[in-house]
């Protein structure tokens, strides 16, 4: 049975909303548009039933848009989010894209915007439904790339993982080559598919791109799979067992790192340190800190904490999140603020990796 | 095109986030500032308190005296300076976020 998607349209005038309800039953889709007068009726409208789209005013009286998604984005995370305004500031722009909405438009002038905008919605609504990526924001790179095999495409999927990039090349259908940092071909490949998470985008095809990966890619994908399960069992692909190391070993090696702090989450957030005598009051410091700043970020709306950069006289620290762990790590007091950037970036993706 | 007027309306104005300074003392109290009086009161206390507080607990609890600390979100950058227990604190917008697909 073809199922209609709700639209949950919120804005303070009444007059607009009657006027964009009016334009947004011009959709193809035909979806049910809900409309609400304020951040709060919108937000116990999402509480009651499910929808699908959030269209939503910025300027609104008590709450506005910017509180609204930022609620939204914690609470009904899978909410597709658009916000139409007539704010053309480039700050709130940016403040919203932080705060994780699919689309800011502002609000249109003439029919041909009209037009333009209702086709982005309809793409919106309907990129689960009728493409190929059908729940693609709960399925593994495996899936994907498996999706783009057996759909004999041909691009070039750019995979981003915090400060890790990779490439995987599909032609025809064929997995023919990737790279990740310095590695190439399948090496490349079982880099990438060993990350968790992360952003990808497809690229256009690139035909003459010379081929690395000579197997079919339900062989590549298969003993990549293989492998990575061989590697967190323990065992290493020729069966011997894998020298159980800290997780931190490697981190701590980092070029001026004096120590590292890691809070993963947990019922009482367990933490792991290597090179911290006593590290139960540095860790009660840094909880606190990102704590009181991911607080306040939200208050300000904007967008979630990247990281607290902290120097002093004897060492310098920096806290920061990386999927759902916490760091503090600790650096010489040598190191310059650029230099500690750099190197923090290489310590998340050690991490990541 | 007569509906289409009705895109545009006046203000609730949107809070912007603000670009300036402002300078506090140990107990919070704010000194002097180049922050905009359009942005409220309340969470210019609430930054200047949350700054204070980590530094203050980096001395106290942690051992780790500290001069200055950089906060870094997708929209905003606050550097705060360590200031004989109070603080100048920087408030800087960023504009740097562009919407990607997430796995």
């Amino acid at each position: 049975m073809e199922t209609r998607h709700r639209v949950l349209l919120v804005d303070d005038e009444p007059g607009l909303l009657e006027t964009y309800q009016q334009i947004l039953r011009q959709l193809p889709s035909r979806p049910e548009i809900q409309t609400a007068a304020s951040g709060a009726r919108a937000l116990a409208m999402l509480e009651a039933q499910p929808f699908r789209l959030l269209i939503c005013d910025l300027k609104m009286p008590k709450m506005d848009g910017l509180q609204v998604l930022s609620i939204v984005r914690r609470k009904h995370p899978s909410l597709r989010t658009v916000v139409l305004t007539g704010v053309e500031d480039e700050q709130f722009r940016s403040r919203a894209y932080a705060l994780g909405v699919d689309l800011y438009w502002n609000k249109p002038t003439s029919e041909q915007e009209i037009t333009m905008f209702l086709e982005c919605l309809e793409s919106l609504l309907g990129r689960d439904a009728e493409e190929g990526f059908r729940g693609v924001q709960s399925k593994s790179l495996m899936d994907i790339i498996q999706l783009e095999c057996i759909s004999q495409s041909s691009s070039v999927l750019r995979i981003t993982n915090g400060p890790l990039t990779g490439k995987v090349w599909i032609q025809d259908g064929e997995l023919i080559d990737a790279e990740a940092g310095e590695q190439r071909g399948e090496a490349a490949f079982q880099k990438i598919l060993s990350w968790k998470a992360g952003n990808f985008e497809n690229l256009p095809a690139e035909p003459n791109r010379p081929r690395a990966i000579f197997k079919s890619y339900n062989a590549v994908l298969l003993e990549s799979a293989q492998a990575l399960d061989e590697l967190q069992g323990g065992v290493s692909a020729e069966g011997t067992p894998v020298p159980t190391k800290s997780p931190l070993a490697e981190l701590s090696q980092v070029e001026g790192v004096e120590f590292v702090l890691a809070m993963l989450p947990g019922e009482s957030r367990y933490q792991v340190a290597r090179g911290l005598e006593n590290p139960e009051r540095m860790a009660k410091w840094a909880r606190e800190s990102i704590d009181r700043f991911r607080e306040l970020g939200h208050r300000l709306n904007a967008g979630p904490l990247e990281s607290i950069q902290a120097q002093g006289p004897q060492r310098h620290a920096t806290l920061a999140c990386q999927g759902k762990a916490e760091f503090c790590v600790g650096w010489k007091h040598s190191m310059t603020p650029d230099r500690i950037r750099e190197m923090m970036k290489k310590v998340l993706s050690l991490w990541v990796s | 095109m007569g509906f289409l007027s009705l895109f545009s309306k006046s203000p609730p104005a949107l809070l912007a986030l603000p670009s300036g300074s402002f300078t506090v003392d140990c107990e919070g109290v704010v000194l002097v500032g180049t922050v905009p009086s359009s942005f409220p009161a309340d969470l210019v206390n609430s930054i200047a308190r949350q700054v204070l507080a980590v530094f203050k607990d980096g001395k106290e609890n942690a051992h780790l005296p500290l001069s200055e600390i950089i906060i870094s979100y997708p929209s905003l950058k606050i550097t705060a300076r360590e200031l004989r227990g109070g603080a100048i604190i920087f408030l800087s917008p960023q504009a740097r976020y562009s919407p990607a697909n997430q796995i």
